[in-house]
């Protein structure tokens, strides 16, 4: 089948359907919504705990919950959705418009001609593969949201006695979630001396049910033939060395993996999108447009979030520069690097625009105290001052800077101690 | 009596120093806004936390309703909550926010569903 539209969103979970409603409310009303999955909603289905739109609705909702309420405004405005739909290619067309070939069980294979694309395909979880951890390859080894995705959606609990690599969010809602499903979850083990995660989540999903949490500490060997039995932990030194000789072994039936995130960008590689080495999103300007003119990003593919409000949000200006393009309204302005200094891990997006103010996200390297963070231009002119009494690399800081003056060459962002 | 708290409120998750004795809050710091307060004081004399899980549905186009309590309940309850939600069978259609039990465990919280689940076929 052929198909005409103004934009292509690809991935209906939070930044997709935010991004549609987005679009629609500023008046673009041809587009195309496509997932994979047979239902939109993305990861939040999997996610029944509560914590999620204290920002965005005011109120503390659970992952359904808040992907039922785009979900409504989906529907509301008849916004075209085509679900159990995989895309599998991006093509450039002569006349600057995009041909996105889409795979589906109901309606074949389609070729749509799209004057923009959004990018919306989220991430994916770090494997056992992207960590190299020695040892035989038996089962019982998986990642946290595979386990949750067992449990939470098709009702199978993976194994009675859990380790858990990675102090992650996910790893630690799913120590709480198996111990409430009844099996024991032994320890977490984290690389890092600090937790990857929120702080409120060691105090509910560990803490109150007394799991240990190993810090700089790893999993150096499995062992097992068909099922995994067991695995050995090891402290680390100064150089992440894992000293052996004080390592000790932990009997279990199952390890979930709670090692990180990747963005979800092969589709955009594809295509010629420049991806950030730091980040694994694509390189955006402040319209969140990629180096390839009408191709757009949001949400976690284009920088992995730890809140969902925060995806929405994001979503909701791209879906607003997105209308913008295909008017033919998206300004071409005078843009200057965002130079990262001191602790500062990235900040997106990596340019900003002479005579605006711009609305920046970034994380810091690594946790510390009292810190200030300063957005200076080259001659000095302060955008931007606040202190911190503590930074974390969990937790992602969005700020808003003032207008960048005239004659500005460059701008620089950096993190003190007081 | 003093004690060093993680408040669960936001993704924040203030320190608070808490000085309290048997009966109130003596002073508190760290707390970067009010929720802190009521924290606080919940978590050295009362504490509480939600409770989200699964119910089995039947007929539905998935098999399991996401549920949650209505309201905070005492900390050393969870556990038998989420057993007792394991125990019912509700049937589909249900729509988010259709009370699945009244008054668990005579806690005054009722368990809600989280989920609008359709019938087979439906999704």
């Amino acid at each position: 089948m052929k198909k005409k539209v103004d934009a292509v969103i690809i991935g209906a979970g939070p930044a997709g359907m935010a991004a549609a409603v987005s679009l629609r409310e500023n008046g673009i009303k041809n587009i195309l919504l496509v997932d994979r999955e047979p239902v939109a909603g993305g990861i939040l289905q999997q996610c029944i705990h509560n914590g999620f739109g204290v920002h965005h609705f005011k109120e503390e909702l659970t992952g359904p919950e808040y992907a039922e309420r785009y979900i409504d405004q989906i529907n509301k405005n008849k916004i075209d959705l085509w679900l159990d739909s995989c895309v599998i290619d991006i093509e450039k067309n002569q006349d600057d418009t995009k041909t996105v070939v889409v795979l589906s069980k109901e309606r074949g294979i389609n070729y749509i001609n799209t004057k923009a694309v959004v990018l919306a395909m989220g991430c994916r979880e770090r494997n056992r593969g992207n960590i190299n951890i020695p040892g035989s390859r038996p089962a019982g080894i998986m990642t946290a949201g595979t386990a949750q995705k067992l449990v939470n959606i098709y009702g199978y609990l993976p194994g009675k006695e859990v380790v858990i690599l990675g102090s992650g969010d996910i790893g630690l809602i799913m120590a709480r979630r198996m111990t409430w499903e009844g099996a024991n979850v032994k320890a977490v083990i984290e690389l890092q001396s600090y937790p990857g995660g929120l702080n409120r989540n060691i105090v509910q999903c560990l803490n109150d049910f007394d799991i240990p949490l190993y810090l700089s500490h790893t999993i150096s060997n499995i062992s097992g033939n068909d099922r995994i039995e067991e695995v050995e932990v090891s402290p680390l030194d100064e150089n992440f060395e894992a000293i052996k000789s004080k390592s000790f072994n932990l009997k279990c039936d199952t390890l979930l993996l709670s090692v990180g995130l990747i963005p979800e960008n092969e589709l955009s590689i594809k295509i010629g999108v420049k991806l950030d080495p730091v980040t694994r999103g694509a390189y955006v300007d402040k319209n969140l447009m990629t180096i390839v003119p009408g191709i757009f990003s949001c949400g976690n593919v284009l920088q992995v979030h730890d809140l969902v409000d925060f995806v929405s949000e994001e979503a909701k200006i791209c879906g607003a520069s997105v209308a913008k393009y295909i008017n033919n309204k998206l300004e071409k302005s005078k843009e200057i690097p965002l130079q990262k200094r001191n602790l500062v891990r990235y900040v997106l997006p990596s340019k900003v625009e002479i005579g605006k103010p711009a609305l920046l996200s970034l994380r810091p390297m690594h946790p510390a105290k009292n810190m200030t963070l300063t957005v200076k231009t080259n001659s000095s002119v302060e955008l931007f001052k606040r202190k911190y009494k503590n930074i974390f690399p969990s937790i992602m800081l969005r700020i808003n800077i003032d207008v960048v003056p005239e004659d500005t060459e460059f701008v620089e962002i950096k993190f003190e101690k007081e | 009596m003093k004690k060093e708290l993680i408040c669960i409120n936001c993704p924040q998750g203030c320190n608070l120093d808490v000085e309290f004795d048997k009966e109130k809050i003596i002073s508190l710091e760290g707390n970067e806004c009010k929720m802190g307060v009521k924290y606080a004081e919940e978590e050295i004399f009362h504490p509480v936390r939600m409770v989200t899980t699964t119910a089995a549905v039947m007929n539905g186009f998935i098999k399991l309703l996401p549920v949650k309590t209505s309201c905070p309940i005492d900390k050393s309850l969870t556990l038998n909550i989420v057993k007792e939600i394991s125990k019912v069978r509700i049937n589909a259609p249900v729509k988010s926010g259709d009370i699945i039990i009244k008054n668990i465990l005579n806690t005054g919280a009722d368990i809600v569903a989280t989920r609008t689940v359709g019938k087979i076929g439906s999704w």
